[in-house]
């Protein structure tokens, strides 16, 4: 078993903090795990990248070398159009539809729209507002999870519970219960069959 | 045994701990900084003391303090760190180590955050001392464990090279049973820490006399393996760091496997590298970093064979290395993917927060370019050197830590006016107090604004060696008089006063100092959570 996914964002939106659940559930369910990340200047609102490779073999890279991705999780419409070069054939796209505008030269949704048609199997979503119905918009990154989720059954649905929970524990039950919410509502999009 | 999910500097960090390190110094700077942050996290747990210093010269002679007292230290920085220690790190190297010393430096190649991608390997190798270059966590983990054992043992300070894709990586170690802390135990021998030419003389000599001895050490360590392929002779592969995992990552797809040898620790290992060359018709060097053995082999190998590497263009000089580069130097294919190039997307560089007291510093400083045309703004490392680029374009240099005061002095001392220096409170206390009494002492015609947001912001919002009062207390004992001494509050409010003030300082015919003070946005509401939680 393989399994290597893409992290693409923007400083704050939480990629290394996704990156680092999916890590865990990896480590719970017994498996190897390589996760990459680009700290210090990149976190000031600039594009970030985080990498996670997951085996049941030793892991030599760091890296996963280009067209191999099976997923890329992008938590903003163009980050993860950034690093496509990566993905697999056959990989899947995940693709948060809510911009993050901190630069004067941000695409129209018309580009953006035009890129993901070339995409085959590609899935879109306004993870804010589906965070939304589970609880605050900051869960957004956890519906994504959720999404991805659904596509590596090597790793047990309950791991990401208890991984989610264990991550939020510290921030009180409310926040626990909202971003398992929010995994549940990604997860369920998968299911729906679209 | 733990099993434990860490970051390559992490992982470093536990090495350390487990070996029975007592004491850690250090100064922030990506991407080694989350060494010494894992220290302070659990210093208290395991007994050691854990410690930001001014600057990485201060780290190293307080870690070498710690050796001559018989305990263990290790010192953390980045590898433009080394540069400000290198005078107590190749001098210790002719001291006799007493407790271990290690140094762990973590390199930026590809500068995702650094001025440049110098190779600490180099250094180690000038100082003559042994350098670890872990690949992964377990065997950052594991070598820097060795590295205090290697020090004790040479009685030399040890170097343990990290690179930021493995620093800024997370993967799963082991732990194993820790090692008791070294009892105090001061050198003895005087003349083993003197540095006077009488005693260096014989303490150069006797590290040159350890040197067979390292050599030996290197071409017996498990870390340096040599795998021969008796019936594959076309070419040898020679392997270091992470050099070694894209090889690996990528090597399954070679039709023939070839002899290879991967170097974990150094001085290279002579008698391993001349069984493969004898082996093998040409030599293929993968190393992350400068072509430091590959420099080497030249000398090495005694029946000259081709070599190819960086310097001959078979892989890119500059940049990291990466699995993709690694299996194109080896002719093998790279997947193609959904084959979509996408050319149009705009970058996303850094930027200053929102709220950030920067933003109305170089509002500020914008407004008295407009009127002084040509004035030079020097400036520093810090979240502030983020003014060269749009939308700001306020500073006209950044070069090493603190050569902001150095080169206003300069420029104005030939004769060129109006210069400012630009330097952050951080950086001001790690270089710029040398610079500042240079200044001060020939009251040259220029500017200093200090750029004080209370915190080492860049790296992550590390404190401070000493807070904003002390800074003033400093700079007024250094022999600035209180009527070129100011203190202002970058905010938009102020903005006008701050104009008039920074005007009048220029147009004064000598030197001044105005003190920005607005704390760091990021560090607010850091430690505003931090107190909410206690």
């Amino acid at each position: 078993m393989n399994y290597d996914i893409i992290l693409a964002g923007v400083g704050g939106q939480g990629v290394v903090s996704s990156a680092t659940i999916l890590s865990r559930c990896a480590m719970c369910d017994g498996f190897n795990v390589r996760q990459s990340e680009v700290h210090g200047m990149a976190q000031r609102g600039g594009a970030v990248q985080a990498q996670v490779r997951i085996s049941d073999r030793v892991i030599e890279s760091d890296l996963v070398p280009s067209g191999t991705a099976d997923c890329i999780i992008s938590m903003e419409p163009i980050e993860g159009l950034r690093c496509l070069s990566l993905l697999a054939e056959n990989g899947r796209y995940i693709t948060s539809l809510d911009p993050v505008v901190n630069i004067p030269d941000y695409p129209e949704s018309q580009f953006i729209e035009e890129q993901l048609g070339k995409i085959s199997g590609h899935i879109a979503v306004n993870a804010k507002k589906i965070a939304q119905t589970a609880g605050p918009a900051y869960a957004a990154n956890i519906v994504l999870i959720g999404i991805a989720s659904a596509f590596i059954p090597a790793l047990a649905v309950a791991t990401f519970e208890r991984v989610i929970r264990e991550t939020f524990e510290r921030k009180g039950e409310k926040v626990v219960e909202s971003n398992l919410k929010a995994f549940a509502a990604g997860r369920g999009i998968v299911k729906g069959g679209r | 045994m733990d099993r434990l999910l860490l970051l390559g500097d992490e992982a470093c960090a536990m090495g350390a701990i487990d070996a029975g390190m007592s004491v850690a110094y250090g100064y922030p700077g990506t991407p080694s900084t989350e060494i010494m942050e894992f220290l302070q996290k659990h210093a208290r747990n395991y007994g050691i003391v854990a410690k930001w210093c001014a600057n990485e010269k201060t780290s190293y002679e307080g870690a070498m303090g710690v050796s001559y007292a018989g305990r263990r230290a290790l010192v953390t920085m980045k590898h433009v760190g080394l540069n400000v220690a290198f005078d107590a790190f190749a001098n210790s190297a002719l001291q006799k180590i007493n407790g271990g010393l290690v140094a762990a430096v973590a390199d930026d190649p590809g500068m995702h955050s650094s001025q440049n991608e110098q190779d600490t390997r180099y250094p180690a190798d000038f100082a003559k001392t042994a350098c670890f270059e872990p690949r992964n966590h377990q065997e950052a983990y594991e070598m820097t464990r060795e590295a205090f054992d290697v020090s004790e043992k040479f009685n030399i300070p040890v170097v343990v090279r990290l690179v930021t894709r493995l620093a800024h990586s997370r993967s799963i170690i082991r732990t194993r049973q820790p090692r008791a802390q070294n009892a105090l135990n001061r050198a003895h021998v005087i003349s083993d820490w003197m540095c006077i030419p009488a005693c260096a003389k014989p303490n150069y000599h006797a590290l040159l006399e350890c040197q067979p001895r390292l050599l030996e050490y290197s071409e017996q360590s498990a870390w340096n393996t040599l795998e021969i392929k008796e019936d594959f002779r076309e070419y040898g592969v020679i392997t270091t760091g992470l050099g070694g995992n894209y090889y690996c990552e990528v090597a399954a797809a070679l039709p023939s496997q070839p002899s290879h040898l991967h170097i974990g620790v150094y001085p290279i290992p002579i008698e391993k590298i001349r069984r493969l060359a004898g082996r093998v018709e040409r030599i293929v060097v993968i190393e992350e970093g400068y072509p430091f053995v590959e420099e080497k082999l030249r000398s090495v190998i005694r029946d000259p064979i081709p070599i190819q590497g960086k310097m001959d263009g078979f892989l890119p000089y500059e940049g990291e290395l990466n699995p993709d580069s690694v299996a194109r130097a080896l002719n093998l294919s790279v997947a193609h993917g959904l084959g979509i190039v996408i050319d149009k997307l705009p970058s996303r560089p850094p930027q200053l927060c929102k709220g950030c007291p920067h933003h109305d510093t170089f509002a500020v400083l914008r407004e008295i370019v407009n009127e002084y045309k040509g004035t030079i703004i020097t400036s520093d490392i810090g979240c502030y050197t983020l003014g060269a680029i749009p939308p700001y374009e306020i500073i006209d240099s950044a070069s090493c830590m603190g050569a902001s005061i150095g080169m206003a002095k300069g420029a104005a001392e030939a004769g060129y006016h109006p210069v400012i220096a630009t330097i952050g409170d951080s950086t001001f206390l790690h270089s710029g107090l040398t610079g500042l009494v240079d200044a001060v002492t020939s009251n040259v015609n220029m500017l200093l604004l200090i750029l004080d947001n209370g915190t080492t912001a860049m790296t992550g919002g590390q404190d401070t060696i000493m807070g904003s009062e002390q800074l003033v207390s400093i700079i007024r004992g250094a022999g600035v008089g209180p009527k070129h001494l100011h203190t202002i509050i970058p905010l938009p409010a102020n903005h006008e006063k701050n104009v008039v003030l920074l005007r009048k300082e220029l147009n004064y015919e000598g030197f001044s100092v105005i003190i920005a003070r607005r704390g760091c946005i990021q560090h607010l509401k850091k430690s505003s959570k931090g107190k909410a939680a206690s």
